[in-house]
Formats: C-alpha cells, sequence, structure tokens
C-alpha cells in the first residue's frame, strides 16, 4: 500500500478540516487529530507512523503545535524502507530545527547503497545541518562530490554550501572540488557547483582568488556554450536555454569580476554578447539582461559595454510591464554610483514612475529620484513631485511627504525657494509633516529677517484654504504671532508679491478660528493662546477682544489651556507694565546649533561641550536691545544644553529643553516617556516661540510642586522684581532649572527652610537641591534623625531600567559639624550595588550644606522585586564617634 | 541563500504549501503568513508582482485560485524567480496533469519532494522537469 496518497484516514483528515466553516471548527478537528496521533505515538504504533507524519505536516502547515511528533521522524528515517524514510527526511525537514540531534541516523544514510537515500540525508543536511554536524559530515561531504552519480553530486555541492555557510574555515577543503564540479556538462550539477562557487568567494579572499584564477575561463565558456545552444527541450524556457544558469554563471562572473581589471577584461566579450543577443521579449530573456546588466555594473567594464548596460535599463524602463519597469528602477539604483550622468537621462521617464497607480513602482522611482537630485535639477524635479503631491493617494503622501521636505532641506540654501516649497507641502499635506521638519522651518523663518513679511502673509493666505493641515496651523500661529505687525502693515514686502490687506481684527479671527477648530489639539490650541498674548500687544485695538478669548479657556477641562488661561489674563488685566517686553519677539534662534543638534544627536551625552559656549555668548550678544536681556540667557542656555553637562537624557526636565528647540531625540523622547505630559507639551510649546515668561510659570509651578510652601500667585512674585537684577533671574528660572545649574550653583545656596515668600529666589535655591534633577521618581527621605537628614534621588537611564543613579545627599540638622562621616549601605543579592565616593567627609551644621554621594544601583529581578537597602552611617559630632542605622523601604515603585 | 521560503496561499489566504528554508518558530511563520497574505492578495493584476516586506522581496505569481508567494533577498533576480514559479507550476502540472489546489492538499507531500528536488538551502538545484520528477515516479511504481 502506498503509504502516503491511499491513506484513506489522511484524505479524511483534509476534508474534514476543509469541511469546517470556521476556525473554531477547524481547531476542533485539529485537537482531535493531534489526540489520536499522541496516542498512537505513545503506543509505539509502527504500520501508521508515515501516514501519522504525513497528518502532522499538515497540520503543521496550518500552524499548529507538532514538537512531539518530532521523534516520530527520526524512527521513521531509522526504518529500512525508502517510502518510510522519505516521508521522515521530509517531517525532519519541515518539523525539526537544526538544534536537534539526528547526525548518527545522517551519517548511516550518507554511507548508504542506494542514490536516492544518499539523496534524502544529503538534502535534509544541506537544508538544515548545524555548524557542529557540518564539521562532522564535512569529510563525507567531500567523498560524495566525486560520487559518478549526477544527482548525488549535484546535491552534495549543495550540501557543502551549507557547509561553508556554517563553517567558513572549511571552505578551502571545498575550492579544488568545487572547480571540478563546473567542469561537468549536466545542467544541475553545473547549477549547483556554480553556487558552490559563489560561496566560497563569499567565504574567504583565497578562495575569491584561486577561483578567479581557476574559473573564469571555464565559467565564460559554460556561457558562451549555454547562450550559443541549439534548443534543448529539457532545459528551454520559452525559447531561452536555462535562463538559471545563465544567471547563476553571470552572478558569479560578478564576484569575480569585481575589482579585478583582467578578469573584468576577459568577460567583456560574452557579456557584450549576452546583452546584445539575448532576446528581450520573454520575461526569460529579460531575467538574464537583468543580470547581465548588473554584473556589467558590478565589474570593470568598458565604458562601451556600460552605455550598453544604461540603454538596456533605459528600454526596460519605458516597457509597458510593470515588472520590468520594476527591475529597471532598481537597476537604476546600483547605476547611479557608476555612472550618474547616463541615469540623468532618464530622469523624465522616473519621474513618470513616482505618479504609476503601483505602489512597489512608486516607492522604488522615488527613492530614485531623491538620488538623482542635484543641484542643477532640483528646482524643477521638486515643482514636479509637490504638484504631485496634491493628486496623489492617501497612504502615499507620507511617504513622498518626507521625501520632498528630505530633498528641500537638503538643499534650503535658497531660503526664499526653500520656505516657499514648505508652504506648498505644508497646506498640501501638513498632516504628514513629521514635527522636525517644522521645526526647522521655523528655525529658518527667524533666521530671514528680510522674508518674515511675506512669509507670515502666505501663511495667512494658506490659512485660508487649508486650516485642516496641523503642522501648516502651528506655524501660522508661530508666525502670525511673532510677525502679527507684518501681516497688518505689509512691511518687507517681496518683488511680485500681490498686496493684500489685513486687519487686524481678521489676524485675530485666524487665531481664534485654530483655537475654536474642534479638530485642534491642545498643542496648536496652546499655540493659539500664545498667539492671542503676543497679538494682544502687537495690535493694541484688539486688546479686549483677545482677553475675552483668552479667559474662555478659563474653564477649559485640560489642565494646560486653563492653565495657560489664567495665567495668561493675569498678565493681560494686572501686568500691563511688563507685558510688553514678555511678549517681544523671540531672539534669532540659532540655525547652526540646531542642526548640529539635529544631526548629531550623539552629541547630547557628551559633557560640556566647550564649543557650544561661545554660541551661547554669541546668541546675547546679537540681542538687539537692553530689554531683551532675560530673554537671552536662556536661549543661549537652552541652545547650549543639551551638550553641558548635565547628562542629557537621563533627565525628563532635558527632554523639554531639547523640545525647546524642537530636537526630537529618539532617546530623549524614550526617557521622556515617563514625564508629566503636560509639562512637556508645555516646553514644547515654548520651543515654538511662546516667549519664554508666559511659560515660566507653569514650569515654575511644576518644579515647586515638591514646595508646597508657596501658595502666592507666581505673578505677583514676577512683578515685584522687575528690577533689573531680578529680571535676570526671571530669565533664568523660567527655562526650568537644568540648562542653568552650573549658573545657580555659583550661587551661594541660601537656606533650605526659609519660608519661601520670594518664589525666585525659592526656586534657585531649590534648583541646587539634585531632588529637582529627576522627574521619573519623587525624592524621597531615607533616613531621617536629630542630627541627620538623608535624602535620596532618582535617575534611570534611558534603555538600562534595572539601573538607577541614586543621588544621596546628606544634611546636617544639629548645631556640631559632623565630621569624619562615612555611609555604608547593604542590598539583598539580587541587587548589585556600587558605592561613588563622598563629596566631602564633612557635614556643616545646622543645614548650612549638604554633601552627597552617588549610589549605582543594579536591580537584576527588576519588575518583579523592588529595592530596598540598609544603610549604616559613622561620623563624629564632637569628636564623639555616632553610628546610626536605618532600612530605607519607602524607594518608589518602578526602580 | 537566496530563496527564503516557498508559499503556497489560496485565494482565501489559507496556506496549502510552505517551505521555509531558514528556521522560524510556530508564531513567527503564523504572523509573517499574515503579513504577506494582506499585503499580496489585495494587490490588481496590473500590479508588479513585487512586493517589499520587512528586509526582503516577495516575488508572487498567481494561478488560478492559488497564489505561489517566493520570499528572496533583495540581491536575487526577481525576474529569474517568477520564471521559478513557473517552472514549479509547469513540474506539478506534468505530474498531477492540469494540477489544482485539491491536487496539492490532498497530494501535499509529493508537492514537497518535487520542491525539495528543485530548491535545496535556498538555492535551485534543478531545473529539469524529467529529473525532478524521476524520484517520484519511481516512488510511484513501486508502490
Amino acid at each position: 500500500m502506498n503509504p502516503f496518497s491511499s491513506g484513506t484516514r489522511l484524505r479524511d483528515m483534509i476534508r474534514a478540516i476543509r469541511a469546517c466553516k470556521t476556525a473554531a471548527e477547524e481547531r476542533a478537528v485539529v485537537r482531535k487529530e493531534c489526540a489520536a496521533i499522541r496516542a498512537a505515538i505513545s503506543e509505539n504504533d509502527q504500520d501508521y507512523r508515515h501516514r501519522n507524519l504525513a497528518k502532522l505536516m499538515f497540520i503543521h502547515m496550518l500552524g499548529y503545535p507538532t514538537h512531539f511528533g518530532q521523534m516520530e521522524c527520526l524512527k521513521l528515517i531509522a526504518s529500512s524502507g525508502f517510502p518510510e524514510k522519505r516521508i521522515g527526511y521530509l517531517g525532519l525537514m519541515l518539523l525539526l530545527d537544526e538544534r536537534q540531534e539526528w547526525s548518527g541516523l545522517g551519517l548511516q544514510d550518507l554511507n548508504h547503497s542506494n542514490q536516492y537515500i544518499i539523496g534524502l540525508a544529503l538534502c535534509a543536511l544541506g537544508n538544515i545541518c548545524s555548524a557542529e554536524m557540518a564539521r562532522d559530515l564535512a569529510p563525507e561531504v567531500e567523498r560524495l562530490l566525486q560520487n559518478r552519480d549526477l544527482n548525488i553530486k549535484k546535491k552534495a555541492a549543495l550540501c557543502s554550501i551549507r557547509i561553508v555557510r556554517k563553517v567558513p574555515d572549511l571552505a578551502e577543503n571545498f575550492m579544488s572540488l568545487a572547480t571540478a564540479l563546473v567542469k561537468e556538462k549536466h545542467h544541475g550539477v553545473l547549477i549547483a557547483g556554480v553556487q558552490l562557487c559563489s560561496d566560497l568567494c563569499k567565504a574567504s579572499t583565497e578562495s575569491l582568488e584561486f577561483l578567479r584564477k581557476n574559473c573564469t575561463e571555464v565559467l565564460i565558456r559554460i556561457l558562451r556554450d549555454v547562450s550559443n545552444s541549439p534548443y534543448a527541450p529539457e532545459y528551454d524556457i520559452s525559447g531561452v536555454t536555462d535562463p538559471f544558469l545563465h544567471i547563476r554563471v553571470l552572478k558569479l562572473l560578478r564576484l569575480l569580476g569585481q575589482g579585478d581589471a583582467d578578469a573584468s577584461e576577459s568577460m567583456n566579450d560574452i557579456l557584450a554578447q549576452v546583452a546584445t543577443k539575448t532576446e528581450s521579449n520573454k520575461n526569460a530573456g529579460n531575467a538574464i539582461l537583468y543580470e547581465c546588466v548588473e554584473t556589467i555594473m558590478g565589474i570593470e567594464a568598458t565604458s562601451g559595454l556600460r552605455v550598453l548596460a544604461i540603454n538596456i535599463l533605459g528600454r526596460f524602463l519605458s516597457n509597458r510591464d510593470n515588472n520590468i519597469r520594476y527591475v529597471a528602477l532598481n537597476m537604476l539604483m546600483k547605476a547611479i554610483a557608476v555612472d550618474s550622468q547616463a541615469v540623468q537621462r532618464h530622469k523624465t521617464t522616473i519621474l513618470e514612475c513616482v505618479k504609476d497607480s503601483d505602489a512597489s513602482i512608486r516607492k522604488r522611482a522615488l527613492e530614485l529620484v531623491s538620488l538623482l537630485i542635484s543641484d542643477a535639477n532640483v528646482k524643477p524635479l521638486t515643482k514636479e513631485l509637490v504638484d504631485y503631491l496634491e493628486v496623489s493617494d492617501q497612504e502615499f503622501k507620507g511617504d513622498l511627504t518626507e521625501k520632498i521636505c528630505s530633498i528641500v532641506e537638503r538643499f534650503s540654501s535658497d531660503k526664499l525657494w526653500y520656505i516657499d516649497q514648505m508652504l506648498k507641502v505644508l497646506s498640501e499635506a501638513g498632516n504628514y509633516v513629521k514635527d522636525d521638519v517644522w521645526h526647522a522651518l521655523i528655525v529658518a523663518i527667524s533666521n530671514a529677517p528680510d522674508l518674515q513679511g511675506y512669509i507670515v502673509r502666505s501663511l495667512y493666505k494658506a490659512f485660508q484654504t487649508s486650516s485642516e493641515q496641523v503642522s501648516l496651523v502651528r506655524v501660522a500661529l508661530w508666525c502670525i504671532g511673532e510677525y502679527g505687525e507684518m501681516l497688518v502693515n505689509g512691511a518687507g514686502m517681496l518683488q511680485g508679491e500681490e498686496p493684500m490687506t489685513v486687519t487686524e481684527s481678521d489676524a485675530v479671527d485666524v487665531v481664534e478660528s485654530a483655537l475654536q477648530y474642534h479638530a485642534s489639539d491642545i498643542t496648536s490650541q496652546a499655540m493659539s493662546l500664545v498667539a492671542l498674548l503676543k497679538l494682544s500687544s502687537r495690535y493694541p485695538s484688539t486688546s479686549e477682544r483677545v482677553k475675552d478669548l483668552i479667559i474662555q479657556h478659563k474653564g477649559c477641562l485640560e489642565l494646560e489651556l486653563q492653565q495657560r488661561s489664567i495665567e495668561f489674563s493675569h498678565i493681560l488685566q494686572k501686568h500691563q507694565t511688563i507685558k510688553s517686553s514678555l511678549v517681544e519677539r523671540m531672539p534669532v534662534l540659532d540655525e547652526s546649533v540646531y542642526n548640529e543638534k539635529k544631526g548629531s544627536p550623539s552629541t547630547n551625552s557628551i559633557p560640556a561641550a566647550k564649543a557650544s559656549k561661545p554660541v551661547a555668548t554669541g546668541a546675547s550678544l546679537n540681542l538687539p536691545n537692553g530689554v531683551m536681556k532675560p530673554t537671552t540667557a536662556p536661549i543661549g542656555d537652552l541652545l547650549d544644553l543639551s551638550s553641558d553637562d548635565v547628562p542629557a537624557p537621563k533627565l525628563a526636565t532635558n527632554d523639554f529643553l531639547q523640545d525647546l528647540l524642537g530636537i526630537d531625540l529618539p532617546a530623549a523622547q524614550s526617557s521622556g516617556a515617563a514625564a508629566s505630559g503636560g509639562s512637556d507639551i508645555l516646553l514644547d510649546l515654548l520651543s515654538i516661540g511662546t516667549s519664554f515668561q508666559s511659560d515660566s510659570l507653569p514650569s515654575n509651578n511644576v518644579s515647586n510642586s515638591q514646595l508646597n510652601s508657596s501658595v502666592v500667585s507666581p505673578l505677583d512674585n514676577l512683578s515685584s522684581i522687575t528690577s533689573t537684577s531680578a529680571s535676570l533671574d526671571i530669565g533664568v528660572s523660567t527655562i526650568g532649572p537644568v540648562g542653568l545649574m552650573d549658573q545657580k550653583s555659583r550661587s551661594p545656596p541660601s537656606t533650605a527652610t526659609a519660608p519661601a515668600i520670594d518664589l525666585l529666589d525659592d526656586l534657585s535655591n531649590n534648583m541646587s537641591l539634585p531632588g529637582i534633577e529627576s522627574r521619573d521618581f519623587p525624592t524621597i527621605t531615607a533616613f531621617e534623625s536629630s542630627i541627620l537628614r538623608i535624602l535620596f534621588s532618582f535617575t534611570k537611564q534611558p534603555g538600562r531600567p534595572q539601573v538607577t543613579q541614586i543621588k544621596a545627599t546628606f544634611s546636617n540638622k544639629s548645631f556640631n559639624t559632623c565630621t569624619d562621616f562615612i555611609f555604608q549601605a547593604a542590598v539583598p543579592k539580587f541587587i548589585q550595588l556600587h558605592l561613588d565616593p563622598a563629596s566631602s567627609s564633612t557635614i556643616p551644621p545646622s543645614g548650612n550644606g549638604t554633601i552627597t554621594q552617588t549610589l549605582s544601583v543594579t536591580n537584576s529581578l527588576h519588575g518583579q522585586k523592588a529595592l530596598a537597602m540598609r544603610i549604616r552611617m559613622a561620623y563624629k559630632v564632637n569628636n564623639q564617634d555616632m553610628l546610626d542605622q536605618g532600612q530605607v523601604n519607602n524607594f518608589p515603585s518602578g526602580l | 541563500m537566496g530563496i527564503r521560503f516557498v508559499l503556497l496561499v489560496n485565494k482565501q489566504g489559507q496556506t496549502r504549501l510552505a517551505q521555509y528554508y531558514e528556521y522560524l518558530t510556530l508564531e513567527e511563520r503564523r504572523a509573517l503568513e499574515g503579513e504577506i497574505v494582506r499585503k499580496c492578495l489585495a494587490r490588481t493584476e496590473q500590479q508588479c508582482s513585487f512586493v517589499e516586506h520587512r528586509n526582503y522581496k516577495i516575488v508572487y505569481r498567481r494561478y488560478a485560485s492559488l497564489f505561489f508567494l517566493v520570499g528572496v533577498d533583495n540581491d536575487e533576480n526577481e525576474l529569474a524567480i517568477l520564471e521559478f514559479i513557473h517552472l514549479l507550476v509547469e513540474t506539478m502540472d506534468r505530474h498531477f496533469a492540469n494540477v489544482c489546489e485539491l491536487d496539492i492538499m490532498f497530494h501535499l507531500e509529493k508537492a514537497h519532494f518535487m520542491l525539495e528536488e528543485m530548491v535545496m538551502n535556498g538555492c535551485i538545484v534543478e531545473t529539469s522537469k524529467t529529473i525532478i520528477l524521476t524520484p517520484i515516479q519511481l516512488m510511484d511504481k513501486a508502490s
């Protein structure tokens, strides 16, 4: 009985599965069958073993677990009959992976007298053998490579490929055997032999040299024979003899000719022959031509040959068959490195392909276009792409927008052009524009004083038609807020610009509509509020209306908007005196620093980059007048910040500050995840042009939340310190504590316990406390006695959740100095602890100063067990030895 | 490696034959097959036969209700793989005489035997239909 096809039960099972209407039914049938097979396996049923395995293969194909059948495969392989062995090997290759051990059986069958059984074993080995097995069985395979039987030879050759891939050291054993294989006539052996040679070339340079010397001639002859050969029915595919062999030989020639002029020289003729003589009206012929072109591009071919190759691609490109066009685009990408001029000639055709209905072709063509772009053609090409953006599919817009933006940014030296293109993209596909792209645009706008009038007017116009495009709206809001007066007075009119009349209330209308637009997100709405605040000063006539609009959001459910609304209305109502300086235009954002940051996010972690310091001072020097000074300091620091001595990624605050510049660093973002969303958005906003003061308020609140001391409105504080010295402090404190750490720490710390009357003073004091640094985890009081107080603050590096840096801050509450202070800590076994030396061994009395010590804790059971620690402090007070001990159990969760 | 997997899927997206030349766990295979089927079956006749997926390409061809999908490395010759698919179909056709989905379902092992004679470890071994089918015919005769 034939065990495979006539086993009625197998058919029955397949029928039953086919008859299933639902996935649940199918699962039930499969479960029943699997149970029956398991039972048969445990009874060691011999008669139906092969049939059970055939069923298991079917079940496996459907995606159900079949691991319990693996031993059955081995049992079948061990049996003597060919049909059993056959299905056993098939099961082996389908169900097992290379981790399974079966080399004993394999070795036995490699020495079998039946050529088919040897073939089976070779095939299985070639498909799934592991490195160890490859090493063990290599001598047998080498022997079989010299077998007289052609079937065994070809399978041994492919088995050798696996061996060489697994154990590259063995490559030299196969070199001469491989050269012998390519001298055979049989196509199967040839194709396998050529592939073996290709793998040997990749495995070691010696074999590459060896084969280059010994095989090049033979391969050229094979190629000539096969391309000249008369009709061979067995290997004929639509009029071409064995395209597969053609292609394999061409691939190998490419490897041999690469970087070797002599070998390339010898191939020139035959490649030219293949390129000219191969039929190009059938897919098989085109497959050969395609490979031939790739080989010509890959080797040191003559220029004539290259022209021939590019022409073939040109022909492909105009082919009606999408497949051919696809491969042509694919190939042109590689050809661009060799001969970009020749590829440029096909520019128009390629551009047509960007508009193809087929997503695969569009994607390839778009890649190619972006490679083709140069100074000379960037303008017309971009125009084409931007025009196409209007009509392209929704799902393609994302890709297309991204490419256009990157092209436009790459060639942004012509400011007006860059800004024009970006405006078009924003109004067409503003929803697809990534944040860093429009952030960069704003930086560019702030650096183009001659164009600002034109830009704000164009944005105003674009807003009228495309108010649903998020990033357009945001850029427009920022610009209207900043350059609102230019919108109304028509300043900086460019030549050829259409004059238009915008009244102050029109401009407020725009901002209002963005604020009220139902689909606006918080960021856009918050930006609207900032723009309104700025406009109230730019357009005095509208200030009452603006006030009303801002007040409307007093009851907003979004904390962020509500807070802004209340604070801004305070400014408008009570602090007219400082309003105008509060909402001054943003200082020019430093382009070079922005680009540098964007280009190399890794510089973030470089401590105290000296180069960035002069930039900061430079920025402040650029400022037009003294009023701006408060702003300067933070901005300078902002630019400076991410390369400052604060290790950037672990601080959530830092994340904000990078956001300020609109730099979205992936690392920073991931670490920022834990940060409170509200303040993140907040500072993000600030980046895009809120005046710093408006943001200072909430950010103060954030940093002050631990204090709980001041219930006085921060604004009152602000207003009480309009003196020049204090105004610097405003600027400083507004932009968040971190950037200013170094500045602040220079000022003598005042007592931490002093009642907070002056908010700013208080802030600065706070800033010298390390607790502020870690936004992710609250600072805890690890220990407190009548003398000592120990605070722990926590920071984590992104990507290493198990590691926590604990900064311990020790202060002395008594009136006597503590000397010889030693802090010790012990942790459970699953935690590793590393203690850095303390900053000092003396703690000044009365809380007049602290010492710090850094602990690095690695929790190997992170997420399962919380941190725990015993601590011990030894010190002397008045020369008297003191010893305190304690256990810290109140670590925040998640450490 | 060249060919990473050969997959036969019917119009409904059910797998009818799967041969992988790199080890994937059951879950990985199911996920992969799901993704590919979603991507390829949605395409129209006019679109090209190549789909980029993860870090490799899928070359596919449709015969009646069956889709033949071959996953290949990026440097593989896509047009040649199309020919390979056709060769596989022709080989099955010669053996089963007008091969259909049911032939492959009920003779899954034979379909595998043919594929095994044609591809080993992701490389094409044999392209002659006669030589591919000889061992299978011998086995049929013996039983």
